[in-house]
C-alpha cells in the first residue's frame, strides 16, 4: 500500500499547485487556442471543406482540431512531468527521495499526476469544438476522456524519461525544439500523411502522438474513416505508454 | 576572567554550564561500524566508527569536505556505504531503508520545502508521506509549529517566508512522524546570529520535549559548544571524539597568543629562553597576511607566565591575549591547521548567495 499512497500524495500535490496557479492554467491554453482560430480560420479559407481523407473530403478546421487536442496534451503533458527538474532544483525532490517510500513510485506518480493534468487541459479544449464545426455527443466525450488521458501518459512518461536525464531546465527549450516539435509535426495533426514523403511517412510510424492524434480523429471525425484502426491506435499507445513508464521509471530510479 | 578576550570566555562558560545539566544519555541509538565511502577512488570517508547515545546531541565538526555530509548521507540510508556497517534505532543502513528512513527526519543543507504550498500543507504532505495516522496530523502540525514560533504563517505560501523562517519550518516537519533521531546538516549556515541562536534554541528544548537524539554537522566552532559530544573530522577520519570540555581540556591550559615585528626571531627567543620547545607554534596561515606575524603558545598557566616572557623578550611585542582553549584550538593542534580557511568562507557566502537567489525566485 506505500507504493499506492506516494503515487496519490505526489499526484494531490501537483494538483493543488497546478490548480492553484492560475496564470498556468490559462497560458498553456493559449497557444492550441491561436492554433485553432488562426491558424484553423486561417488555412480553413484556402483549404476549404473539401480536404480529401481516406476517401471522403472534411473541412480543414475541423480536420485540424483532434490535432489541436493532442497538441494540447503533448505540450502540457510533458510540461507537467518535466516539473520534476525543478523538483530536484528547488529540492522538494530530495523530501520525497529520502521518505519511506520506493523511488519508482515518485516516477509513477509524477506520470499519473501529469496525465491528469494533460487531459484536464485537452478537456478544457473540447469546449471550442463548436467553433471547429466538430459536434460532440455524450457518447463521444465518454470515449475522449480516457482516450486523451492514455494519450497523456505516453506523453508523461516521455517527460519523466527527459526529466531524468535532464539536470537543469536550460535544456529544456532543446528537447522542445528537438523533439516535441517535430513530434507534434510529424502526427500528421496539422496535415494528412497520405501523400507525405517517405520519410516522414515512416517517422510518424514511431511517433506515439500518430496514434493518439489518430485515435481523437477516428473518435470525432465519424465521416471520414482514419489511418488505423481504433483498435490498432489505442493498442499501439498503451503499449508505449507501458514502454515509456518502464523506461522513465528504472531510468529515474537509476538516476537517484 | 579578567585577562580574557571576553567574547571566547563567555562561551566557554556556557559550555560549562550546559554540560553540568546535561539529561541523562541512554543507549546507543546509532552505531557506526568502520564505515568507508569511495567515490571513484576518493576516500570522502575513511573507517570511521563511532555510537550515539538516545537523547544525545552528538556533533559532527569539520572543515568542508571533511566527509561530514557523506557520513549524514549513508547514515540516511541516501548513500550505500563502500565497506562497514551502520545500524540505526536498530536497523541496517543499507538493508533496511525504509525502517531507517521512518525513524529519523532530516533538514539538509538546502531548502527542501515547496514553495507554492502553504507551511501547514508542507507539514501534511510530509505526515502522509510518513504515515502519520489522519486523525493525528492536525494536532502534531499545531504542535510542531507552535515550537518553532510558526503559528501564525501557517496559513502563508512557503515562498513569502524568510531563510530563517523556512530553517524553523523544516525543523519543525522533520519531527512530524516523531523520529528517534534528527539530523541536522549546518542547521545554521547562512543565517543571521539571531537566528542562529534561537534555532539552537529549539534544538534543545526539542530534545527536552520530544526525547530525541540530534545528530549534526557544523564548521561554526562556537556552535560545536552546544553539543554533548563532538567527532572532530578531517580527510574523512575522526581525529578526536569527546565533550567540549574534555577536548579543551586536551589542548593543556591555555592559550597565548603573541603578535611579533618579528616573529621569527621571537619564536628563536622563546625556544632559547623558555623550554617551551614543543608548544611555540606559528599560526596555521604563517605564509602571508597579516595572521603571519601571530605565535600561539599552548601553556600550563598563562597568566603567571606571561609577566616573565615579556620580561626577557628583546623583539618589539605589539600585543598579546591569554585565553581558555576553545575548540578552535583543538582542531589546530588535531590538525594544524584552522577550521575556517579563506576557501570555506568562500564557499559559505557563495551559498548564501544561491540560497538568497533560490528564495527570491518566484518564476515557475
Amino acid at each position: 500500500m506505500k507504493p499506492l499512497r506516494a503515487i496519490y500524495i505526489i499526484w494531490l500535490r501537483d494538483l493543488k499547485r497546478h490548480f492553484r496557479d492560475r496564470a498556468r492554467i490559462v497560458g498553456s491554453l493559449a497557444s492550441p487556442i491561436i492554433f485553432v482560430f488562426i491558424l484553423g480560420q486561417g488555412l480553413g479559407s484556402t483549404i476549404g471543406n473539401n480536404l480529401p481523407v481516406g476517401g471522403g473530403a472534411v473541412d480543414y478546421k475541423t480536420f485540424m482540431f483532434p490535432g489541436i487536442l493532442g497538441m494540447t496534451v503533448l505540450f502540457a503533458g510533458v510540461f507537467a512531468s518535466v516539473s520534476i527538474v525543478w523538483d530536484r532544483e528547488f529540492g522538494f525532490l530530495k523530501e520525497m527521495l529520502v521518505a519511506p517510500v520506493p523511488s519508482w513510485s515518485i516516477a509513477v506518480g509524477k506520470i499519473i499526476s501529469g496525465a491528469t493534468i494533460a487531459s484536464f487541459q485537452g478537456c478544457i479544449m473540447l469546449l471550442l469544438a463548436p467553433f471547429a464545426g466538430v459536434s460532440l455527443s455524450p457518447l463521444m466525450i465518454a470515449e475522449l476522456i480516457p482516450t486523451l488521458f492514455l494519450v497523456a501518459c505516453s506523453m508523461t512518461g516521455l517527460g519523466v524519461l527527459v526529466a531524468s536525464r535532464l539536470k537543469s531546465m536550460q535544456g529544456f527549450q532543446m528537447i522542445m525544439n528537438f523533439i516535441m516539435m517535430p513530434m507534434f509535426f510529424i502526427s500528421g495533426a496539422m496535415f494528412p500523411l497520405a501523400n507525405a514523403p517517405a520519410w516522414m511517412d515512416t517517422l510518424s510510424k514511431i511517433d506515439p502522438l500518430t496514434y493518439g492524434v489518430d485515435a481523437l480523429r477516428d473518435i470525432m471525425l465519424t465521416d471520414v474513416p482514419s489511418r488505423y484502426a481504433f483498435t490498432t491506435d489505442i493498442g499501439v499507445i498503451i503499449l508505449l505508454s507501458v514502454a515509456m513508464l518502464a523506461i522513465a521509471v528504472s531510468t529515474f530510479s537509476r538516476q537517484t | 576572567m579578567s585577562t580574557q578576550e571576553t567574547a571566547l570566555g563567555d562561551n566557554t562558560s556556557d559550555a560549562a554550564v550546559a554540560d553540568k545539566d546535561k539529561p541523562h544519555i541512554g543507549a546507543p541509538v546509532i552505531e557506526v561500524d568502520h564505515l568507508t565511502r569511495n567515490f571513484n577512488g576518493f576516500t570522502a570517508v575513511d573507517n570511521i566508527s563511532f555510537s550515539v547515545g538516545r537523547k544525545e546531541i552528538f556533533g559532527f565538526l569539520g572543515p568542508n569536505g571533511a566527509g561530514k555530509t557523506t557520513t549524514i548521507n549513508m547514515l540516511c540510508t541516501l548513500l550505500k556505504p563502500t565497506s562497514g556497517r551502520a545500524t540505526l534505532n536498530g536497523f541496517d543502513v543499507a538493508t533496511q531503508q525504509d525502517a531507517v528512513r521512518q525513524s529519523i527526519g532530516i533538514v539538509f543543507q538546502d531548502p527542501t520545502l515547496d514553495d507554492q504550498l502553504t507551511a501547514r500543507e508542507n507539514l501534511e504532505f510530509h505526515a502522509m508521506l510518513y504515515n502519520v495516522p489522519p486523525g493525528e496530523r492536525e494536532a502534531r502540525a499545531n504542535r510542531v509549529l507552535g515550537m518553532v514560533g510558526l503559528t501564525e504563517r501557517a496559513r502563508d505560501l512557503v515562498a513569502t517566508f524568510s531563510g530563517g523562517m523556512k530553517r524553523r519550518l523544516e525543523i519543525a516537519r522533520g519531527l512530524m512522524h516523531y523520529p528517534h533521531v534528527l539530523f541536522l546538516d549546518e542547521p545554521t549556515l547562512g543565517l543571521d546570529p539571531q537566528t542562529r541562536s534561537a534555532i539552537w534554541q529549539h534544538v534543545h528544548e526539542l530534545r527536552a520535549e520530544y526525547e530525541i537524539t540530534v545528530f549534526l554537522t557544523t564548521h561554526y566552532m562556537e556552535e560545536a559548544e552546544n553539543c554533548d559530544r563532538i567527532a572532530i573530522i578531517d580527510n574523512g577520519e575522526i581525529v578526536a571524539l569527546d565533550t567540549p570540555g574534555t577536548l579543551k581540556h586536551g589542548v593543556g591550559g591555555d592559550i597565548i597568543t603573541l603578535r611579533s615585528a618579528d616573529a621569527a626571531t621571537t619564536v628563536k627567543e622563546l625556544k632559547d629562553k623558555f623550554d617551551l620547545a614543543g608548544i611555540v607554534k606559528p599560526a596555521a596561515a604563517d605564509t602571508s597576511g597579516p595572521a603571519g606575524d601571530r605565535i600561539y603558545l599552548e601553556v600550563p598557566n598563562g597568566r603567571t607566565l606571561l609577566p616573565q616572557i615579556l620580561k626577557s623578550l628583546t623583539t618589539e611585542i605589539l600585543s598579546v591575549a591569554v585565553r581558555e582553549p576553545t575548540l578552535d584550538d583543538v582542531f589546530l593542534s588535531l590538525t594544524g591547521k584552522q577550521i575556517r580557511d579563506e576557501s570555506v568562507d568562500k564557499m559559505d557566502a557563495l551559498k548564501t548567495r544561491i540560497r538568497r537567489r533560490r528564495s527570491m525566485g518566484g518564476h515557475r
